[in-house]
């Protein structure tokens, strides 16, 4: 039987086992729009397309599946492209779909054209122009197998509108064979050995897990690496989760924002043991320091990751999950007791303290985020934004599960935290999703509230608000003289109000007196609320 | 020859899917994480699906094992080999307008055959020399014919082959 290009398109989603999408119409996807109003697939509509690639992640983190996103040709498109860039720097599955004008008038400007794959290229994994209708099963194929396997990331589809109208003959493949693309996912057993040889002879070994560990589930082989060979574990700000934060071997998170133990231990170290970690700027930037002191395995799905930002003695390409279930059966413990001791020794010198009054003009953040990670329980899902507000609940929410600390970490985009909330809910909506904002974040995506509201979404929002664009205010106070250039938000709406404007609840505190009982009140039920906390602006962030 | 190891020009060849957008793709990456690339030719193999690019890279070994495995994350990538300049042959193909007079004929004829080289086109004031080979002779030639003046000169940019039975294949490397 004969359908069109976009009736293949939902065929093919179906096919995929995706139910729910993200996105906004436009008239060069109307077909699929068209073809979408007889599917069981769930739609749903964001205020912004950046609010539907976001919520695609969102989703897509909280549930383990790739995340697909819908939009129109030209601005559809290009709105899109910063959540595709944020899905591709945190190796998030993804894939995007996105009308384009008919192919005959490509490249003659025509209205709402815009060149999307070319834009696009240095952020997706893979990207295709469908040009022939024929061609759109494989490619939607390929594009699932592409986002999800390997080191994951996004791939987008461009249909130009004639594409979706065509009709063909549809069947779609089982598998694909894609010949430029053979991931590997078993480590090389030399190397395998190499490790535990290193681990056996190294008296203080370190791990720094990244987000790889929690993309490949490997949290449990982890831990019992660790527990096994008695060796404290660090985490970067993707790797939040991928071992228990209460595990007393975990350190916390290290880079320029992270724990002063997990800088220590990583730069005294003589042996290093990254996994899923590509070594980013923010939390190794002393790299090549770190490599003159200690034996360095990286272990990598991506070989590119390897050697890329610190010179391996032990590289190992593969899948972190399968090479640590090689590993568990042969590694044996160091001599590792004395560095381990003089870890715990240095961890409870150096705890995260910070000293506040009951009594007080401005919310504690670090107060706040312990005390709501306390009353939140190990059901909820935590998402962020960026800036103080990313910083204070990576280090102060204590995150016990993997895929429960939701934050855009390479590309660390503001106005992802509330999107990708909704992507979270969705996903999850037996998990108590609550998004923790800073009030220049929040208003980068808050026309989300709307997506909350039409779809019923009990998303808490805690706004930690200082007027400020802190943590930017933050470096120009320390290293522009305190000239405060256009980082104050003085004018900010109440947030409390707007929240009523959608009908949620809400409500102002400034005194660290009022959190416990705000908190109790936000979590009461599975509705949306804004929880607006004033935050005094010269907080600090570490 | 062999130029100095740290700093140096590799060869790679890369064979890629023959669709629309591959060239950009590499062109792109290229341009993104800074590398340089000295020639890129492209053409298509003898699977008219296939193209093989010649791309000379210029940097040290870090340099190229950063383009190599970048090159290889790009799905349009099926293969990929660094050239090992003594066991492989590399030429290029460069057109040569040179400014030519009643006197300075004969000698630019004579220069042009002790090259091997070929005389293409001729016209009153010039004349068009054809010349293939490794990149030192073209650059040689190219130095002997300056003082007549070149008028313009056009470059293929460097194909490699390996020398004997060896042969690159989308799925291994195949000795015949
Ligand atoms: C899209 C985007 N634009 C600009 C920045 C640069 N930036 C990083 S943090 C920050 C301030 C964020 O302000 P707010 O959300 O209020 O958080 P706070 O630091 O005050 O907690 C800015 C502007 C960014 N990360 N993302
Ligand atoms: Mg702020």
């Amino acid at each position: 039987m004969k359908i069109t290009g976009a009736q293949a398109i939902i065929k093919a989603l179906e096919k995929e086992n995706v139910n729910v999408i993200f996105g906004y119409p436009g008239a060069a996807i109307c077909p699929f729009y068209n073809a979408l109003y007889d599917s069981k697939i769930t739609h749903i509509l964001t205020r912004h397309e950046q609010g539907a690639a976001h919520a695609a992640s969102g989703f897509s983190r909280a549930t383990g599946k790739t995340g697909v996103c819908v939009a129109t040709s030209g601005p559809g498109a290009t709105n899109l492209i910063t959540g595709i860039a944020t899905a591709y720097m945190d190796s998030i599955p993804m894939v995007a779909i996105t009308g384009q004008v008919s192919t005959e008038l490509i490249g003659k400007d025509v209205f709402q054209e815009a060149d999307i794959t070319g834009a696009t290229a240095p952020f997706c994994k893979n990207n295709y122009l469908v040009k022939d209708v024929k061609s759109l099963p494989r490619i939607i194929k390929e594009a699932f197998i592409l986002a999800g396997s390997g080191r994951p990331g996004p791939v987008l589809i461009d249909v130009p509108v004639d594409v979706q109208n065509r009709e063909f003959n549809f069947e779609y493949p089982e598998t694909v064979d894609i010949r430029g693309y053979k991931p590997n996912y078993k480590g090389h057993p030399v190397q395998i050995k190499k490790i535990a040889e290193a681990v056996k002879k190294e008296k203080a070994p370190v791990i720094c897990a990244g987000g790889g560990v929690v993309n490949s589930k490997a949290t449990s082989e982890l831990v019992k690496f660790a527990e096994t060979c008695n060796i404290p574990v660090v985490t970067t700000l993707m790797g939040i989760g991928s071992m228990p934060c209460d595990h007393e071997l975990n350190l916390g998170m290290l880079g320029s924002h992270g724990v002063y133990t997990a800088n220590y231990a990583v730069h005294n170290a003589d042996l290093v043991i990254i996994m899923g970690a590509r070594v980013g700027d923010r939390a190794m930037g002393t790299a090549s320091k770190i490599a003159e002191r200690a034996e360095i395995i990286h272990i990598d799905i991506d070989p590119a990751e390897i050697g890329k930002n610190i010179a391996a003695t032990i590289p190992v390409v593969g899948d972190v999950k399968m090479i640590l279930d090689e590993l568990l059966p042969i590694v044996q413990k160091g001599d590792v007791d004395k560095w381990t001791q003089t870890i715990k020794k240095i961890k409870a010198e150096h705890p995260l303290k910070y000293t506040f009054k009951e009594d007080s003009e401005f919310i504690k953040p670090q107060y706040f985020l312990k005390t709501l990670s306390e009353m939140a329980g190990e059901n909820s899902i935590i998402t962020t934004e960026v800036g103080q507000n990313q910083i204070w609940a990576a280090n102060h929410y204590k995150i016990n599960k993997p895929g429960t600390f939701i934050s855009s970490g390479g590309m660390g985009t503001m106005g992802y935290g509330l999107p990708s909330a909704v992507g979270v809910k969705v996903g999850r909506p037996e998990c108590r999703v609550i998004t923790i904002a800073g009030d220049g974040s929040f208003q980068m995506s808050m026309q989300e509230l709307g997506t909350i509201k039409q779809n019923k979404l009990g998303v808490k929002i805690v706004i930690f608000n200082n007027s400020r664009l802190g943590m930017v205010r933050e470096i120009q106070k320390q290293r522009y003289c305190g000239r405060y250039s256009q980082v104050i938000l003085n004018e900010n709406p109440d947030f409390v109000k707007l929240a009523d404007a959608y009908g949620f609840k809400g409500e102002h505190i400034n005194k660290n007196s009022q959190v416990r009982d705000a908190i109790a009140r936000m979590l009461e039920d599975d509705q949306p609320y804004i929880l607006n906390c004033f935050v005094d602006p010269e907080e600090p962030t570490l | 020859m062999k130029g100095d190891v740290a700093m140096a020009k590799h060869l790679l060849s890369v064979l890629v899917e023959n669709h629309a957008g591959v060239l950009s793709r590499v062109s792109g990456l290229f341009s993104r994480r800074g590398f340089n690339i000295d020639s890129l030719a492209v053409g298509v193999t003898e699977n008219p699906d296939i193209s093989r690019m010649t791309i000379v890279v210029d940097g040290d070994e870090y340099v190229v094992e950063q383009v190599s495995k970048q090159l290889n994350k790009l799905i349009d990538v099926i293969k990929l080999k660094k050239l090992d300049r003594s066991e492989s042959l590399s030429r290029e193909l460069a057109l040569i307008k040179v400014k030519a007079t009643a006197t300075t004929r004969a000698e630019i004829i004579q220069i042009v055959e002790i090259f091997r080289a070929k005389i293409v086109d001729v016209s009153k004031s010039t004349l068009t020399i054809e010349i293939s080979g490794g990149t030192d002779k073209v650059a040689a030639l190219e130095d002997m014919l300056k003082q007549f003046g070149i008028k313009e000169i056009v470059r293929t940019g460097t194909i490699a082959i390996e020398r004997g039975n060896r042969i690159i294949k989308p799925n291994k490397n195949e000795e015949e």
